[in-house]
């Protein structure tokens, strides 16, 4: 009889740490044929317009940077939290409130300087986003309510703020639709590169990671943070104000989802719709943990969803699977990230079981 | 000629068993006769709890083999080893605190009727076997109301109850006091009298000379000897544990104590159920001397150490660091004040087992001015910090950046050491400073303090293990209940004196 | 308008919604106490009763019959829980983690799976769904007899479930184990209870029901299948379940408390205030929150939930 047992093993060398999400990417995309075939698509063609339609022409590849950047932001707000054990699953709301508050001032911030429009959207949406994020952090420290629970009710919360909102004040006057007016243009991104969507929201993303990477190694915070992720009670005991620290992320971590939130007004939409965000703000809690939490690891997973998201409209026109074969990739994708994580600390040992003896039968 | 020999009811044959890069037993051999104790002797780590373990079907070896009763098995959980008479007691005991005796007595057991259990007849069973081995409880009683010596018993009951042969119990002195010891000793020996066996584990020397009819030596994972009681003393099987003699008394200046630098008064404090642990405590410690607070844990020493580290606020109460009062709740101000602080959860309280050893060393200073700038952290002085203090603490660790969980016991005792020790502080307080470390890193700790001592700071040693009182202090006051029942130099103390005191007795 | 409010009738319907609502959260809630008693946070809860949605509606549709849906979101719900048992238990992975991970694949799969089958339709597929059962007698009872009594099968199954289910936790050997793995895993282990597979079989069973509840929502409370059906009911039922600390009584009473606040939001809305309609949405999941924000101060969490129970760590 073989019994299989779990074991703490020898820690892995460095270059584990890159192998390792590889390898549970090329694992998912392997394991991503199952639905595939389910849905009577053909293998390869399947593959191929995946990618194609990812990375295969100029205007593709550039799509995909332009789907990544609200992904960079929710990854790296959700791997920040999560490193200091604040379970952020409310990344959605966040972005929303990020993109309520951008459109208010897109709106209606005539009276401000054209050059200053666009900076005091992004701060606004920044903000906004952190006090939403900072609600469920209050629970959590004074109250000791559940985060996992708080931030998720809140984001129904934030949806239904948005409804009542684009159904009123903020609808687009004569529209019976859930919409906003444009923002004025002072206030879009702007595009870099003509015959595109490509936006200064992937540079301002590739700014934000390299800021989160210098947070988190470099500073006093990025300590903070870590220790209180790490043990919370031993933390408390050296001397870290942990109230403080979980507030301090939390904001940090709701202000980079409004910041997905304002991208994705400012690029792209150029006014407020219910549908802005889909599921943004869930994606970055996978992308987040196959990143396993570094702002690198979140960049690269960003850009590899990117690509599956991309790349399944694509594949979806050409083979006839159903888009959301997006979102089964993206599911798999943790759960496979999972159980490599897993084998970076953990082996598997297998154990064979002697049979019984016949009682009496004693050895030698 | 008759074969007398008697054999074993349990046997153990060349076992095997390693973790990772430790071997915890190597080709061991283990006997046990029936209506026999046994005790298994070793310094913490030798490899008693793996064996037992092993015994008890929680661990399974890597090679060798059980025989019980004259049959080979394969035990495979505790289940296996329950239904063949093996009862194990660990250290940390294994009840839930808000169930009651009974339904911790009775579960995985068969006493239902039909679907439900039954409650009726289970607590008769139970009382009966109160009855029989002296081991009164109050079967509905919650468990968190007991003290520990009654939970102890309850573990007791579990094991009777089940039918128990072989009682295998992990250092079941370490929480007792010396009334307790006793009654222990003479359900023990209602035990054996029975013709059941106990298996004793423990490294305390004068308890096992006292109670067992054999002694059994680990060293290293390796039996290193087999005595019957009658045929050894304590000075060979300490040669035995440790390889070499134990070093004598160690060797302590007189030092005439200074100026207070901790000062209690009137300390009320509330555990967690909302009692007092604490009822309007004195206590004062001064420059140059070792004071040792002894008690059976559970009579308030965790909410007092608790209290002292900042991280329980007392029902009122004043304290003073050499003067200064003390803020409640303020771990930074502790820190801040000269307090250097070991808590005796070292791994759920004073370190972050995910972070290096350098992220630990810094925690109480990364803030100040020699290790950031405006909030940016200066890795030039911190690596020179923590390199200094690996050195001068000799901690075992293959680099700075090596996650500290890799780190055995004592090092990780000896982080929080250097962590604390280093800024020079005024007052040292150690909870339990050498629970569950070998002799060599107990030697380490008990030197580090005495050096502290030696330079003029004051130290509190919270400890539940007399030797290590005896040996350290200058003073000793007992804690009971929340209440200090006696306090004593060292050199008018008594240990049959403190022990009393331990239970609660005056003179 | 306040007259109408105090209306029988009003009152009378407002009890038949509330229970209406409430029964896919006490399915949940209950599979969830099952789950978290013995040590595990199901934070799939939400993908579950979203297959268990789609599951069920599909199946009645392919084969007319509604128990053979129900049943089906049953199954489905017990396999999604029995991985995230392989994750989260045999594993030992976070679970939180685990968790989300299987919501996450599991809103993917439900949706993916229903365009297949369907495709994007003008005019969404519906089913015939479940018709409400009267208690002879009871539902004769003036105010309460309609709404309370004439009700479908499924909130009947959900009623019995909660002393059935009281009963196993507290009265008997398996509920003395399941609970003493959830607070003392090591306990149970070195007496001999299998806590692996005592934590996987309560996890399977609390899938199975919150697949049901799931299925309740496409098969009873509405007739179709939308990608918001379950719309954060799982969510609100984790809630739910520590507003009841953890027992069966009070989980349930917490989910028609909820039942009551959806019903009633209805209710309002059609009467016409002057208020958006999207306030009334938000108010049961801002009760929810405020339910939380009291409880938790006291809440009597079972001691080893979310911690993975490993047998072979340091020797010694």
């Amino acid at each position: 009889m073989i019994r299989l047992m779990i074991v703490k093993r020898e820690p892995l060398p460095g270059w584990a740490r890159i192998v390792i999400p590889i390898a549970a990417i090329v694992v998912t995309l392997i394991l991503s044929a199952i639905p595939i075939l389910a849905a009577g698509g053909a293998l390869w063609k399947s593959y191929y317009f995946l990618f194609y339609g990812a990375l295969g022409t100029r205007f593709n590849l550039l799509e995909t940077f332009v789907k990544a950047s609200p992904l960079i932001f929710t990854g790296l707000a959700v791997a920040l939290a999560f490193r200091a054990k604040f379970w952020n699953i409310g990344a959605e709301g966040q972005l929303l409130a990020g993109a309520l508050v951008a459109t208010w001032i897109g709106i209606y911030g005539t009276w401000i300087p054209s050059f200053l429009l666009l900076p005091m959207v992004i701060a606004a949406g920044f903000f906004a986003g952190g006090f939403w994020a900072s609600i469920p952090a209050l629970f959590k420290t004074k109250l000791k309510v559940d985060d996992v629970v708080s931030t998720l009710l809140l984001n129904y919360v934030m949806v239904h703020i948005m409804g009542a909102l684009l159904f009123g004040p903020l609808q687009q006057p004569g529209s019976s639709w859930p919409r906003s007016s444009e923002i004025l243009q002072a206030a879009k991104y702007p595009l870099l590169l003509p015959r595109s969507r490509f936006h200064i929201g992937f540079l301002m993303g590739l700014a934000a990671v390299f800021l989160i990477w210098f947070l988190n190694t470099k500073t006093v915070f990025g300590y903070r943070s870590k220790a209180v992720g790490a043990n919370i009670r031993s933390a408390h005991f050296g001397g870290i104000n942990t109230t403080v620290v979980t507030l301090q992320t939390a904001v940090l971590s709701g202000g980079l989802a409004g910041l997905a939130g304002v991208g994705e007004l400012c690029a792209l939409q150029y006014r407020l719709i219910m549908d802005i965000s889909p599921g943004y703000g869930y994606s970055g809690i996978v992308i987040a943990m196959l990143g396993n939490l570094h702002p690198v690891g979140v960049l690269l997973s960003a850009l590899f969803f990117s690509v599956i998201i991309v790349g399944a409209q694509t594949m979806s026109r050409m083979t006839g699977v159903p888009t959301y074969i997006a979102e089964v990739i993206q599911g798999m994708a943790l759960m496979v990230m999972l159980v490599f994580l897993l084998l970076t600390e953990y082996r598997i040992r297998v154990l064979r079981v002697r049979p019984r003896m016949r009682a009496g039968g004693s050895r030698n | 000629m008759s074969d007398d020999v008697p054999r074993p009811v349990a046997e153990m044959r060349s076992i095997e068993k390693r973790f990772l890069d430790v071997i915890a037993n190597q080709q061991i051999d283990f006997r046990i006769y029936r209506g026999e104790i046994c005790a298994l002797l070793g310094e913490n780590g030798a490899g008693k709890t793996t064996l037992m373990n092993i015994l008890f079907g929680y661990y399974t070896a890597d090679s060798g083999e059980i025989f019980i009763k004259g049959e080979e098995v394969n035990l495979s959980s505790p289940r296996d080893a329950i239904s063949r008479g093996i009862g194990m007691i660990h250290q940390h005991f294994t009840l839930v605190p808000a169930q009651t005796v009974l339904e911790n007595v009775i579960i995985a057991t068969e006493s239902r009727k039909g679907f439900f259990l039954d409650l009726k007849s289970s607590k008769e069973r139970l009382l009966e076997l109160q009855k029989r081995f002296g081991l009164h409880v109050d079967p509905e009683a919650r468990v968190w109301t007991l003290s520990v010596g009654e939970q102890q018993k309850v573990e007791i009951l579990k094991a009777l109850y089940r039918g128990v042969d072989i009682l295998i119990m992990d250092e079941p002195t370490a929480v007792l006091a010396p009334a307790e010891i006793e009654e222990l000793f003479q359900t023990l020996r209602i035990l054996v009298g029975e013709d059941r066996s106990v298996v004793f584990i423990s490294h305390k020397l004068k308890e096992v000379m006292a109670i067992s009819d054999r002694i059994v030596v680990l060293r290293g994972g390796r039996v290193v000897a087999e005595r019957k009681k009658e045929q050894t003393n304590t000075r060979e099987l300490v040669n035995f544990m440790v390889g070499r003699d134990l070093l004598e008394r160690i060797e302590r200046k007189k030092v005439p104590p200074g100026e207070p630098v901790l000062e209690i008064e009137n300390l009320t404090v509330l555990h967690d159920k909302g009692l007092e642990a604490l009822k309007g405590l004195n206590l004062v410690v001064r420059e140059g001397e070792i004071v040792g607070l002894a008690g059976v844990s559970g009579n308030g020493q965790r909410e007092l150490s608790e209290v002292l580290f900042g991280l329980r606020v007392p029902l009122e109460g004043n304290l003073k660091v050499s003067g200064e009062p003390l803020p409640w709740g303020d771990p930074l101000s502790a820190i801040r004040l000269g307090l250097a602080r070991i808590p005796e959860d070292r791994i759920e309280t004073g370190l972050m087992t995910d972070l290096s050893v350098e992220e630990n060393l810094i925690l109480e200073r990364h803030g100040s001015e020699a290790f950031q700038t405006r909030g940016i952290l200066n890795f030039r002085q911190i690596h020179q910090f923590s390199d200094r203090l690996i050195e001068g603490y000799r901690i075992l660790t293959s680099s700075r950046d090596a996650a500290v969980k890799s780190l055995s016991g004592g090092n990780l005792q000896k982080v929080i050491l250097a962590r604390e020790l280093d800024g020079r502080p005024k007052l040292v307080i150690a909870a339990q400073p050498t629970r569950g470390l070998d002799v060599g890193a107990m030697e380490y700790i008990h030197r580090r303090l005495l050096e502290e001592k030696a330079r003029r700071a004051g130290v509190l040693m919270i400890s539940e293990d007399l030797d290590e009182i005896f040996a350290l202090s200058d003073r000793i006051i007992v804690l009971y209940e929340g209440r200090i029942m006696g306090e004593v130099p060292l050199e008018e103390a008594g240990r049959e004196q403190i022990g009393l005191w331990m239970t609660g007795m005056h003179k | 308008m306040i007259r109408e409010i105090f209306n029988v009738s009003f009152f009378a319907g407002l009890i038949g919604a509330t229970m209406r609502m409430a029964t896919p959260i006490m399915f949940a809630t209950l599979g969830e106490i099952l789950s978290e008693r013995a040590g595990v946070l199901n934070l799939g809860i939400e993908g579950i009763m979203l297959m268990g949605a789609m599951t069920g509606f599909l199946v009645t549709l392919s084969s007319g019959f509604l128990w053979l849906g129900v049943l089906a979101a049953a199954l489905v719900g017990m396999a999604l829980a029995l991985l995230m048992a392989f994750l989260a238990v045999y594993l030992g992975l976070s679970q939180h983690v685990s968790g989300l991970g299987i919501t996450l694949f599991s809103t993917g799969l439900a949706m993916f799976v229903y365009r297949l089958h369907f495709g994007s339709p003008l005019v969404p597929p519906t089913v015939d769904p479940f018709p409400k059962v009267a208690i002879p007698l009871l539902s004769k009872i003036p105010l309460i007899g309609p709404g309370l009594f004439n009700q479908y099968l499924l909130t009947y199954v959900a009623w019995l479930l909660v002393p059935v289910l009281s009963l196993l936790l507290y009265k008997t050997q398996a509920g003395l184990k399941i609970r003493t793995v959830g607070e003392n895993p090591f306990a149970a282990d070195t007496v001999g209870v299998n806590v692996y597979r005592t934590r996987t079989l309560c996890l399977v069973a609390g899938g199975a029901l919150m697949g049901i509840g799931g299925s309740f929502l496409t098969l009873a409370h509405q007739n179709m299948f939308l990608i918001e059906v379950v719309g954060g009911r799982g969510w609100v039922s984790i809630a739910m379940v520590i507003f009841g600390n953890w027992d069966p009584l009070k989980g349930v009473l917490g989910a028609i408390i909820f039942g009551f606040l959806d019903g009633l939001q209805l209710r309002l809305q059609g009467l016409g205030f002057k208020v958006p309609f999207h306030i009334f949405l938000m108010i049961p999941y801002l009760m929810t929150i405020v339910v939380l924000v009291g409880v938790s101060r006291r809440a009597t969490v079972p001691a080893s939930l979310l911690k993975p129970y490993r047998r072979e760590e340091k020797g010694g």
